[in-house]
């Protein structure tokens, strides 16, 4: 176990101890004490590595991360996962806005709230969150599949393109392109895998989730526009 | 992109602290805004006195500035020096006499008047303007602060926040407002006072006029939805009160914190972590297009 205290040692120092893993084999834990909502915590870190940080980040906390699995035992500001490419980010308290925004790949886990634009230009990372997620979330996603257990806030998944949404709750109003589909076997099943990595398989029914995607509608959509390009 | 922080205080016990709290939240908001900053404190009332802040340059003789004040309206008038600003306590019946005779001066200008408010604000790195104003040894029961990075007008000492253009009442503003020239000109013609360029006078001066015509704080708020064209997070103070407005989008940061001791709001949760109790508060994000304000009772 490596402990990092954000006291006394910079957020540079531990990002710098952080890339220095080794990017095959499995490292010794990390755990990062007084985060104190300090920016870029744990971004960039290519490892298989646990990290448990002991209280709330600022912005942008495990960007841009590889392989690494992240718990965040508080808050967390705005961009908390961003363009993620694998790994996991399990936020213990709510997310601010644009909560894996443009992720590839992995899982972020938020047990709270995430406020707008929570997996804006998702390009493939799969986001759960147990409780309601803001205004304008899922904006422009592409691929990867994002879970809601409680509502949405206005323009949900505007100008969507092939990212799965699946809402529990109301949801305030859809976007440009977003509208309601049937769920199928494929798609309960897989919601079933997300519930089960978020651990609430069992207790959480998938058949309460709608499911959310492209009417396929827009301007990219039409082969008449192929030629364009 | 600037910084903005907030603190209404529940716990009269921590009201000798304001200052101390507001100065060390504003420090972690240097890196927003390291051009400028300023400070709105609401202190004590003095029975029968309202406070005018004024601005003049290290050199201002400030005593003597007094005496001639005192000598045109015909009244003693007392004043504590802050650096480059000072308070002038003006017997509540000559305000207008003063505030005309302040304007006729060119090498002072009026930041704020208010039973109870002072505002100081100055070009310079925020830790360095606390520090000079002595804003850590200031007592009140709440008060704003700004740290600014200039977008809409220059980096002058009038472009610096928190603007006030009522008694008692300013505001800061993290964002940047598209429909403010036609609006300035339709507050101009409602008899609104509006003495810069800047984009976050002419919000604080919609917010006055909407006080004036009898709305609430929280009335004026929302209220200020509809016809505010742009980004902003406001934090608004008045005599007794204190109010936040995040716009529909919603691009600029905001958290807030509440204990039984205070209210807190800053641009960034960073801002807040050096509150007694903080732990354990109850912190949020306030929601877009939502006002939220509290009032002392």
């Amino acid at each position: 176990m490596t402990t990092f205290d954000l006291e006394t040692k910079t957020v540079r120092d531990l990002n710098a101890a952080l890339h220095r893993l080794p990017l095959t084999g499995s490292a010794a834990p990390f755990q990062i004490l007084n985060p104190n909502g300090e920016h870029s915590i744990a971004v960039g870190v290519d490892a298989d590595v646990e990290i448990a940080i002991d209280g709330p980040v600022g912005y942008f906390c495990g960007g841009m991360c590889r392989q690494a699995r992240i718990t965040i035992d508080g808050n967390a500001g705005q961009g908390v996962g961003e363009n993620m490419e694998s790994g996991l980010i399990h936020v213990k308290g709510d997310a601010s806005q644009s909560a894996g925004a443009t992720g590839r790949g992995g899982l972020l886990l938020i047990e709270g709230n995430a406020s707008a634009r929570c997996g804006i230009s998702m390009k493939g990372v799969d986001i759960v969150v147990k409780g309601d997620i803001g205004h304008l979330s899922g904006f422009m996603a592409q691929t990867g599949r994002m879970v809601v257990f409680g509502e949405a806030g206005e323009s949900l998944g505007d100008s969507l393109y092939e990212a799965r949404l699946y809402v529990r709750g109301p949801v305030a109003s859809l976007g440009a392109d977003c509208i309601a589909k049937e769920m199928r076997d494929t798609h309960r099943a897989e919601l079933y895998d997300l519930l089960t990595a978020a651990g609430e398989a069992g207790r959480v029914d998938v058949g309460e989730f709608t499911r959310y995607g492209s009417a396929r509608q827009l301007y990219t959509f039409h082969v008449d526009n192929a030629g364009a390009y | 992109m600037c910084g903005i922080a907030g603190l209404f205080i529940k716990d009269k016990a921590l009201e000798p602290q304001l200052g101390a709290l507001l100065a060390q939240m504003t420090s972690t908001l240097c890196g927003r805004g390291p051009d400028s900053a300023g400070f709105a404190i609401y202190g004590a009332e003095r029975p029968g006195t309202i406070k005018i802040t004024v601005q003049g340059t290290d050199a201002t003789d400030f005593a003597a500035l007094a005496a001639d004040l005192g000598r045109a309206i015909g009244a003693e008038v007392t004043f504590a020096p802050h650096w480059t600003h000072a308070v002038l306590f003006v017997p509540r019946e000559k305000t207008e006499i003063a505030e005309s005779w302040i304007d006729t001066r060119a090498d002072i200008a009026l930041v704020s008047k208010g039973a109870r408010l002072e505002i100081f604000k100055e070009v310079g790195y925020p830790d360095d303007v606390a520090a000079k104003f002595g804003i850590p040894a200031m007592a009140g029961s709440h008060g704003i602060a700004h740290t600014r990075m200039a977008t809409e007008s220059a980096v002058t000492t009038d472009g610096a926040h928190p603007f006030s253009t009522g008694a008692d009442q300013c505001l800061v503003h993290n964002g940047s407002l598209s429909n403010h020239a036609s609006l300035r000109r339709e507050l101009l013609a409602d008899g609104i006072r509006i003495r810069t360029q800047n984009d976050s006078e002419v919000a604080a001066g919609y917010i006055s006029r909407e006080l004036r015509a009898g709305k609430t704080l929280g009335q004026a708020l929302e209220h200020s939805l509809g016809d505010l064209d742009g980004f902003f997070t406001f934090v608004i103070g008045t005599e007794d009160g204190f109010g936040v407005l995040r716009d529909p989008i919603a691009c600029k940061p905001a958290m807030m914190a509440e204990t039984d001791q205070y209210v807190a709001f800053a641009s960034e949760y960073k801002s807040l972590t050096g509150l007694p109790g903080i732990k354990t508060a109850r912190v949020w994000e306030p929601k877009p297009a939502q006002s939220y304000f509290w009032e002392h009772a």
